[in-house]
């Protein structure tokens, strides 16, 4: 599903360059739940951007579902986004003014769904969420767990080829954090291929598989047993 | 074509709808803009309407010409001359000019120095006596209180009728007295009034205070012979006032042995002139004010792209996540520009509702008087679509500059966490 060979990234400020990501080789297969871990300013959000089209990468190659991703203006960014990436983002970035509902209908109006089909399917996800009551709510109304799950569904909502979450949870209490990491896993579940950037280990150890990034290298990369946050909710 | 999208329009205003109070302060400078060039606009207008109705009952082609005495000597007269037309003067310039449609002959009482006496039941009143055509009619329009003005009939009967100005009816009868069928006294000679007429408040050619009677009773009653005092003249409309006038005094100091050069012998006066200067000065007033406040829209429109920019600051993380969720650079731009278009039209709208109240408010308040030059200030619809469009037009050049900011804005950047 993703495939990056000697990726390199650094940025430039000033008459200085920092270099962040030197050299990340690394794929995901379909149905993989992948968290990319390590400590702050080590890379993690850098890496996530490039894969999401956000930021550009210097150096190396990307290959999202087969397709090779180079040369991108942001017209074509902006379209391979929407058509095979879903955002999950720390700070929520709900539309304030928009209700649960038609947060979760946006990225679909991008994807030229007409008015009916987008409500619909809006409702659908944000039911799988368990928030179909909040539809109509405001982001304001809710908790941040629930801005969350919105958040979710809206990325879900696109049907993506692969859901990025930057620290799903780093803005929660674990009680929440377990709930949001138990969709997650569901939607996993599900075969949906989703890559989770945290740097808490238990948050880590729900996922399938652990890419550690330090110094801008990847030091473990190691497949584990995942544990269910159901058990712990 | 995007402008028929019916979901970025759907999209566009929800963004607004929801932003009451930003999309509200962000129309004020459009709103005040389009009152103000509505006000100047209708105000110029409401002047304009003001001097028509003021003029309204005069014939704006006409020219008044009398006589007076010479100023030069000429073929063996001496100056000082006293120049006095004669009726047949009417029919020869009718006949030689073409473009003199209507020639009401007038002849005024007293003009010899004779006493003038108005009597009724022991009172005066001191007015002027015209001998007049009904033809005068067209060119000096009568405002009627009561009655009738002169006609045909009287003029081939030399009826012994009058019509008084209310100024007249004043002096002579009590208040609520009936004056139709009366009779007054002129100089001697019973007249019965048949027509009360308003001074007009226009030019005041007759005077408040005066007594119309048929020329032709005039000639018999007051023995003036085949005397004429003046001449109220209307020419075709197209017709150059000013030339006719020439032609006439020609034609006149020929027949009265007037030296060419005199310019006192003849006197005249040009109406359409006023006019001409009139309507000059209320399409001077109107252009100007079409020029003010098409710049005070620009800089309502400038205020709208201001405060869209300051937005577009604002709403950063909001278009970023748009981005990331696929808007591509252009439906971003669209929907800026398509807000600032919306707002745009919105506040010229409700600034153009405010100023008809204003300007409804306005006539109520000046625009019934009779001698303020104030009526009607309206706009005219291709007035206020002309401004409208220039508004729209000018609107989307304008929502480029926030709309080409806000595609600038990278999403990585919008979305950087604190
Ligand atoms: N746009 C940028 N310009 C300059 N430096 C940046 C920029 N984005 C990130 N960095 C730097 O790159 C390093 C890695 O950042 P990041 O990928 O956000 O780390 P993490 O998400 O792992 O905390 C940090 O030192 C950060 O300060
Ligand atoms: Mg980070």
């Amino acid at each position: 599903m993703i495939k990056i060979e000697n990726l390199h990234k650094s940025y430039k400020m000033g008459s200085n360059s920092l270099h962040v990501l030197k050299g990340i080789n690394f794929s995901v297969e379909e149905g993989e739940l992948v968290a990319i871990m390590g400590s702050s300013g080590s890379g993690k959000s850098t890496l996530l951007n490039i894969l999401g089209m956000l930021d550009n990468l210097d150096e190396g190659s990307y290959t999202l579902d087969g397709v090779p991703i180079k040369d991108l203006n942001e017209t074509k960014a902006a379209n391979y986004r929407n058509k095979f990436l879903g955002f999950v983002f720390q700070s929520f970035n709900l539309i304030n003014y928009k209700s649960a509902m038609e947060n979760v209908a946006l990225p679909l109006y991008y994807q030229k769904v007409g008015r009916k089909e987008r409500q619909e399917k809006a409702l659908k996800y944000l039911d799988q969420v368990g928030l179909k009551e909040w539809a109509t709510h405001l982001p304001s109304e809710l908790s941040g767990g629930q801005k969350q799950r919105v958040a979710i569904a809206r990325a879900m909502a696109a049907e993506p080829k692969v859901l990025l979450a930057d620290e799903p949870t780093g803005a929660l209490d674990s009680k929440t954090s377990y709930e949001v990491m138990d969709l997650i896993q569901k939607i996993n579940d599900q075969g949906n291929t989703i890559l989770v950037v945290t740097h808490e280990p238990d948050i880590a150890d729900m996922c399938k598989r652990i890419v550690h990034l330090k110094d801008g290298v990847i030091v473990e990369d190691k497949k584990i047993k995942q544990v269910r946050a159901a058990e712990h909710v | 074509m995007w402008l028929f999208d019916k979901d970025l329009w759907i999209e566009v205003f929800n963004t607004l709808g929801k932003n009451m109070f930003r999309t509200f302060l962000t129309m004020l400078g459009v709103i005040f803009a389009m009152i103000i060039l509505m006000l100047l606009l209708g105000s110029a207008n409401g002047m304009s309407n003001g001097f028509d109705r003021l003029f309204a009952g005069t014939a704006s082609n006409s020219l008044f010409v009398w006589s007076q005495s010479t100023s030069e000597p000429y073929k063996g007269f001496e100056r000082g001359r006293r120049i006095n037309f004669r009726i047949e003067d009417a029919s020869i310039l009718k006949e030689q000019i073409p473009e003199i449609e209507v020639l009401a002959p007038r002849i005024e009482l007293g003009s010899h120095r004779d006493v003038v006496t108005v009597y009724r039941k022991g009172r005066t009143s001191g007015s002027t006596v015209y001998g007049d055509y009904p033809e005068i009619d067209n060119i000096t329009k009568k405002k009627l209180v009561e009655g009738r003005f002169l006609n045909k009939t009287d003029i081939e009967d030399s009826k012994k009728v009058c019509v008084i100005g209310e100024e007249t009816y004043k002096l002579l009868f009590d208040k609520g007295e009936e004056a139709i069928g009366e009779d007054i006294r002129i100089n001697g000679v019973f007249f019965r009034i048949v027509g009360i007429y308003k001074p007009n408040d226009n030019i005041n050619i007759d005077g408040e205070n005066a007594v119309f009677i048929p020329f032709s009773t005039f000639q018999k009653a007051f023995s003036s012979g085949d005397r004429m005092g003046w001449m109220a003249i209307a020419v075709e409309g197209g017709t150059t006032v000013p030339i006719v006038e020439q032609e006439i005094k020609k034609i006149l100091k020929a027949k009265y042995d007037i030296s060419p050069t005199d310019e006192r012998a003849i006197g005249s006066f040009d109406m359409s002139e006023i006019f001409n200067n009139i309507s000059a000065f209320t399409t001077v007033l109107k252009g100007f004010s079409f020029f003010v406040g098409i710049f005070t829209l620009l800089a309502g429109v400038i205020a709208i792209s201001n405060i869209l920019l300051i937005t577009v600051k604002e709403r950063t993380k909001e278009i970023g996540v748009r981005r990331a969720l696929g808007a591509t650079p252009r439906i971003v731009k669209r929907q800026i520009v398509l807000e600032a278009i919306v707002l745009t039209a919105f506040a010229g709208l409700i600034g153009f509702a405010i100023s008809v109240g204003i300007l409804s408010g306005l006539d109520a308040l000046f625009g019934q008087g009779d001698d303020f030059p104030f009526k009607n200030p309206m706009v005219s619809i291709p007035q206020f679509g002309t401004s409208f469009l220039l508004m729209v037009s000018l609107s989307v050049l304008i929502g480029l500059i926030p709309a080409n900011r806000a595609v600038k804005i990278r999403p990585i950047e919008a979305l950087r966490e604190e």
